[in-house]
């Protein structure tokens, strides 16, 4: 595939299926082709993408989207509130387009992201450990406000985030895929899994979209007011069939298994998407119904390495040494 | 019938400090009363008008409860309820 630039080269990323981990589904028994039963589990890999993410997809969407329609200017600072990916995939653009980037990044976020903004001129702000993504918005939002010349593209509220995946990761995948019925995908600003589940829903009259939220440790939810809770703008319920809360364990233990059953080296979250999908996975095999079931990895292991979960000798260890990380 | 229920931080002062209580109820309505029996005050940071308060989340068995039956979602033996405030997650 040939390509006249860099920003070009994103999306169009390979649909995998993942035979072994399809087999090992209870009751998921005989013989297709596709080396195991009627429920097949597919990974739409998105470390593909240029900077490594499925970030890449709307950060670019919403960058040409704003130069479009004259939001976003030549000289212009961009402002960002970021776990790391959307801030990597933002800088990178802002950097050949020739813009400044200024990141709003939790503290507890691993030392490569930070690393990789800065190799992308990125400037970082931290925010408090405490609060998690949610005192990054609040942070960013206050600085918005001082500079009234910075570009916020909000990527919680701006819809051309959930349009990039409308655009494009919701056909590629009807079109690698025509008898896909269950898609799942990582619950942050929510982009993805309204823009893929608004396409599939058009197209595929039955289809399960399955969200799967991060469940952190205390140290991240802190004494959060229950009054003063987030909830992305671009959220919209009506979309997802159905929503699973993730733990630190079953993340990790999804993200080994990925990399020891498949060969495929996924950073954390994707272990969390991993664990609902095989959730879903094993209720069809239950129910006896055929399943195609996609899922998303979000980005590749290597921000993650410092952590040593890969290496680990069990998953204990491996969940103790993620402790307090802001690990999707 | 016990439930356990998972305790998040800030709601810890009503139970005594601990992360998870034990709890009764066909439904999550009735679990909730139930706590709040022994935990006075809980149950009205978590509902409000016979609904979820829009930042709580409640999930059964890991599962979003407002994708089930919501507050009259149907409780079995040995199930785990987990209260969290809503966060903003995800790889972002």
């Amino acid at each position: 595939m040939k390509y006249d630039t860099p920003l070009e080269a994103v999306g169009n990323t390979p649909l995998v299926g993942l035979p072994r981990l399809s087999a090992a589904i209870p009751g998921n028994l005989g013989s297709d082709g596709h080396g195991a039963g009627a429920v097949r589990l597919w990974a739409k890999l998105e470390d593909r993408n240029p900077t490594g993410s499925i970030k890449d997809r709307p950060a670019l969407h919403m960058i040409e989207r704003a130069e479009a329609d004259g939001r976003l200017t030549p000289g212009c600072t961009i402002l960002e509130p970021t776990s790391g990916n959307t801030g990597i995939s933002l800088a990178m653009a802002a950097k050949l387009k020739g813009y400044r980037m200024v990141c709003v990044m939790p503290e507890n976020t691993s030392e490569e992201r930070r690393e990789l903004l800065r190799m992308w001129g990125a400037e970082v702000i931290p925010s408090p450990a405490a609060g998690g993504s949610n005192t990054a918005v609040r942070v960013a939002k206050e600085l918005a406000a001082e500079h009234p010349d910075w570009v916020m593209l909000y990527q919680y509220g701006n819809p051309d985030n959930a349009g990039a995946h409308y655009a494009t990761t919701g056909p590629e995948i009807l079109a690698d895929l025509p008898t896909v019925t269950h898609f799942v995908a990582g619950l942050g600003t929510t982009g993805t899994l309204m823009g893929v589940g608004r396409y599939l829903r058009e197209k595929v009259p039955g289809v399960t979209i399955v969200a799967a939220e991060p469940r952190y440790d205390d140290l991240v939810y802190g004494l959060r007011n229950l009054d003063e809770g987030f909830v992305p703008e671009l959220y919209d319920a009506s979309v997802l069939s159905t929503r699973f809360s993730v733990g630190s364990a079953d993340a990790v233990r999804g993200t080994r298994d990925l990399l020891q059953q498949e060969g495929i080296f996924a950073g954390v979250s994707t272990g969390a998407i991993l664990h609902a999908a095989l959730g879903v996975g094993r209720k069809a095999a239950k129910a006896g119904e055929r399943a195609d079931i996609v899922f998303v990895v979000a980005d590749g292991g290597w921000k993650y390495l410092s952590t040593g979960i890969y290496t680990a000798a069990t998953t204990e260890d491996a969940v103790e040494a993620l402790q307090g990380q802001l690990w999707a | 019938m016990a439930i356990e229920v998972r305790i998040p931080t800030i709601l810890r002062t009503y139970t005594d400090g601990a992360k998870a209580v034990e709890g009764n109820g066909a439904t999550l309505d009735a679990l909730f009363a139930d706590l709040d029996a022994r935990h006075p005050g809980i149950r009205a940071r978590l509902v409000d008008a016979g609904e979820l308060r829009r930042f709580v989340n409640v999930y059964l068995n890991d599962e979003d409860v407002r994708f089930l039956d919501g507050i009259n979602t149907a409780l079995g033996d040995n199930d785990n309820v987990t209260i969290l405030p809503a966060v903003a997650g995800g790889s972002v």
